[in-house]
């Protein structure tokens, strides 16, 4: 298990903006927690770039004083929205004149804070919290759990609860924390799922998935935001791949003009397969050891039984990831 | 009626205004502020007011009860009725606090049995109150439901199926247990009176059939808002039969197969001619947006907020929209996409951006203070802005405050709590207090960002119109929220949380609440015993604490509540609600 504090020097170092942060993710060499104090000082040099930064704390990652159990036993009521965290209407706790927030999100499993407390704004302190947690996909087994405190992590592996959890890395820990807090930012509840479906379901909107929902998120090199798909609502590749074209086909296809398109034809799917297997972009996914694999060489159910995220790539970028696949496949049969 | 002027110089009346003239006069005053001024000129225009008056507009429905409101008002017809404090659209209230509508119903089902309207934000209304309003109020035309709470669908169903005369049914952004589409079934096919139909935030299928006809016979339809069920195709026949729609809010905006070219439903909109405003819009893509650019030009109203549109797609769209007023988006446009509102939409006096995925911090950007900056520039005339970002600085602020000083809601929201400007590191002080200097007609401020004492001197000092504001996670002392309470004379609603404000700053405004109508505080720093001093000095004001769930600290006050009221404390408050 690596600790947390390697992932942030990763991430440190790509400190830039883009999703190519999370290749080559999985597997981080040790680095022992005596090295905190030196990131934390990157980090303060970092806060420039906090704002524009990509970051994945985990919404209620940053929690101090909560106890492991308390945080296991509730971690059901993730179950109904397992998308986005919740807002707990409890657990909004200021302490005194330090404005921290313990987050009331009930996750998984503990946090691991190496001090109690953090603060907000203020620059240049080294609360850190160093919470590395993986992303799981809702229905998916809990392939990857990471934690600072690595004791609590083999535990928390075979957590069958956790299975709807999300739980992201945490790539760096600015002192102002990423953490969740009752209640803010100030949206109302039925604007938080925007992003959660594109299809049109009926149980979806209220971020209540129907049964057998899986939803990956879906990112593109130089598009500004990522999108969610349902791997559930698809039975074979060809069906995922007409979709992600429909849903990015603006970005690969800029000068198509999707501007009243007179016939269907303009879009037709082969024509845009043919853009984006034109060595142009292909299709990734990151499977559940953390491993970057080529869609499509692996059967379908196996595909969305071990994919956590998919990521549309320059061609140039998934040179390498072929001879993986053909390994990993070699090493499963 | 003479006026003559005595020996001693003062103005007489020979003889009084009959009373019927002076009502029908003032019959035709609307505003309920107006009309208060009204009714404190003299006893006999406090009478025709009250004899007069159609509507009453009651923003805090404990302020007063239902039994004061019928004896001073016999001839009310719409009633607009306000229940829990506004955190509880963020959970910081919790369930089961009050605002049950049920008490009014029954006072109002013998005081004003022809009652015709009825709107109610932040109420609970249960299914029997949908129903009780359904069935003993036979003239009953319009219900309005914002962000209310405890009914489902059945209490729909009970409204489609009693009320004969209903013209507006108008559901929105509520927490209901949705049971099902049939309740729109239940509408008679007698039913021909409807104007406003809005089921937007409803999840469930209707029958479309059932839709359709209703649409057909209601020749007076003019506004129509589906839920993200109805397709496109669907909504294409609708709209055959509605033509004359002012305010629409479409289905799904996307064909998962595509059954034919774009080309049919090219003329959707062609004959849409009234069209003013414009929602909906889930799943919108390039590939269909295009279809609703001929009603564009009429759009004073466009609600971008459900469909996550990049840049460029909305560039496109906006290109048609020259005359818009108010718009709202999600993030997902980027600052590009509000370079491109800032020149298309000069018009522009509202605008509103949402994040669209506020708790993921994996999504880039969003948007950022260039965004913003670039809308003021090319849009002069902005009043209203709600703006979600990740990123602001002092410096954007002030030059957006130059090129829009006539804001009069300036709703800013960095999403990181006590975030500085991101470039300099400093408080966002600055900003907030070019805003109050600059846009004197400000009347609602919400702040954020990294905040000290200095802000709230601006805001005391300078926002003198400022009548609600909304701080959270801000300030460094008592004496913050002391400027605000000292200087900003026409306050009326405050409300703070997270905050350093104790006791001294809840009691510093001892003598100020009582002209306001409510104050909310909480995970501040004031005590139990501070609520208690206010109560016994202010008998006038109820100071309400909601006891921690988790137990903690007794002596912390952690939630408080304090409005004015001439009804006494509340009799229906639950066991967490302790009124002192």
């Amino acid at each position: 298990m690596t600790s947390a504090s390697s992932m942030e020097s990763i991430f440190q170092k790509n400190a830039g903006l883009t999703e190519r942060n999370y290749l080559g993710l999985s597997d981080c060499s040790s680095v022992d927690s005596s090295a905190v104090s030196g990131i934390s000082d990157v980090k303060r040099n970092n806060l420039n770039l906090k704002a524009t930064e990509l970051r994945l704390g985990l919404p209620g990652s940053q929690s101090p004083e909560r106890d492991p159990d308390a945080d296991l036993a509730s971690s059901e009521s993730l179950d109904e929205k397992p998308l986005f965290p919740l807002l707990p209407s409890k657990d909004g706790i200021c302490s005194g004149s330090q404005k921290i927030f313990v987050s009331g999100n009930k996750r998984g499993f503990s946090d691991t804070i190496d001090e109690g407390k953090w603060m907000f704004g203020s620059s240049g302190t080294d609360s850190d919290t160093s919470n590395v947690n993986v992303k799981i996909s809702p229905g998916a087994q809990p392939a990857m759990i990471k934690d600072a405190t690595s004791k609590v992590a083999p535990q928390e592996k075979t957590h069958a609860t956790f299975g709807t959890n999300l739980n992201k890395v945490n790539a760096s820990n600015p002192p102002a924390a990423k953490a969740q807090v009752v209640g803010w930012p100030p949206v109302r509840s039925f604007r938080k799922n925007i992003l959660a479906t594109n299809s049109k379901t009926n149980d979806e909107v209220d971020g209540k998935p129907g049964p057998g929902a899986l939803f990956v998120k879906v990112s593109m090199d130089g598009a500004p935001y990522l999108r969610k798909v349902d791997l559930r609502s698809y039975t074979t590749y060809q069906q995922l791949s007409s979709a992600l074209e429909k849903m990015f086909s603006c970005f690969t296809l800029g000068q198509c003009g999707s501007q009243g398109a007179p016939g269907r034809e303009s879009l037709s799917e082969s024509k845009l397969r043919d853009l984006l297997h034109g060595s142009e972009y292909v299709l990734t996914y990151e499977d559940k050891d953390g491993d970057w694999m080529l869609v499509g060489d692996v059967p379908w159910d196996m595909f969305i039984g071990s994919c956590k995220r998919l990521k549309i790539m320059k061609g140039s970028d998934a040179i390498g990831l072929a001879p993986r696949a053909m390994e990993k496949s070699k090493n499963r049969n | 009626m003479v006026d003559r002027v005595d020996s001693a110089g003062e103005w007489t009346q020979s003889s009084r205004f009959p009373d019927e003239v002076l009502e029908r006069v003032l019959a035709l005053i609307d505003s309920h502020k107006d009309r208060s001024s009204v009714s404190l000129v003299c006893k006999d225009w406090y009478n025709a007011e009250r004899w007069s008056r159609r509507h009453v507009f009651i923003g805090n429905c404990y302020s007063v009860s239902p039994e004061i409101v019928a004896a001073r008002f016999p001839r009310i017809r719409s009633v607009t009725l306000k229940g829990k404090p506004r955190f509880s659209d963020f959970n910081l209230v919790p369930e089961d606090w009050g605002a049950d509508v049920q008490p009014w119903l029954s006072a109002f089902s013998t005081a004003y049995p022809f009652l015709e309207e009825l709107r109610l934000k932040r109420m609970a209304v249960s299914d029997e109150s949908l129903e009780f309003l359904a069935t003993k109020f036979h003239g009953f035309k319009a219900l309005s439901l914002l962000s209310c709470d405890g009914f489902s669908t059945d209490g729909l169903k009970a409204i489609a199926t009693h009320c004969k005369k209903l013209t507006e049914l108008d559901i929105q952004e509520n927490g209901i247990d949705d049971l099902g589409g049939h309740w729109l079934s239940c509408f008679p096919e007698s039913l021909t009176s409807l104007e406003i139909l809005n089921f937007a935030s409803l999840n469930s299928e209707v029958s479309f059939d059932a839709l359709e006809k209703l649409v057909a016979r209601c020749k007076s339809l003019r506004v129509l808002k589906v839920n993200r069920n109805i397709s496109l195709d669907q909504l294409q026949k609708l709209l055959s039969h509605c033509p004359q729609l002012t305010e629409l809010g479409t289905g799904t905006f996307m064909q998962e197969l595509i059954s034919g070219p774009v080309a049919e439903f090219k003329n959707m909109f062609s004959n849409c001619r009234n069209l003013i405003t414009l929602s909906g819009l889930w799943d919108a893509t390039p590939f269909y947006l295009p279809v609703i650019y001929p009603a564009c030009a009429s759009l004073t109203f466009l609600n971008l907020s459900y469909a996550t549109l990049r840049s460029d797609e909305l560039a496109n769209l906006l290109s048609h929209c020259k005359t818009l007023r108010r718009l709202w988006l999600l993030d997902t446009v980027g600052d590009k996409g509000l370079e491109a509102v800032g020149s298309c939409c000069p018009l522009l006096e509202e605008l509103r951006v949402f994040p669209a995925d506020p708790f993921d911090q994996e999504i880039l950007l969003g948007v950022t203070e260039s965004g913003f900056v670039s809308v003021s520039r090319g849009c002069p005339k902005l009043r209203y802005v709600l703006y979600f970002c990740r990123q602001m600085t002092n410096a954007a602020v002030a030059t957006i405050a130059r090129n829009c000083p006539d804001f009069t809601h300036f709703r800013l929201c960095i999403m990181n709590p006590g975030q500085p400007d991101y470039l300099t590191k400093e408080p966002m002080d600055e900003a907030f207090g070019a805003i109050v200097k600059t846009c004197t007609k400000l009347q609602r401020l919400a702040i954020s960002g990294l905040l000290t004492d200095r802000t709230f001197e601006y805001i005391g000092k300078y926002a003198k119109n400022l009548e609600t504001l909304s701080v959270a996670f801000a300030g460094s002392s008592d004496l913050g929220m002391e400027y605000v309470l000292q200087g900003c004379q026409k306050l009326r609603k405050l409300e703070i949380r997270d905050c350093p404000f104790g006791n001294a700053a809840l009691l510093s405004g001892l003598t100020k609440y009582e002209s306001m109508r409510s104050l909310w505080m909480s995970a501040c720093n004031v005590t139990m015993n501070a609520c208690r001093v206010l109560a016994k000095e202010r008998p006038r004001l109820n100071v309400e604490v909601m006891r921690d769930e988790e137990g903690g600290d007794d002596s912390q006050a952690h939630k408080v509540y304090v409005y004015r009221t001439v009804a006494g404390p509340r009799r229906d408050a639950p066991p967490f609600v302790l009124t002192l």
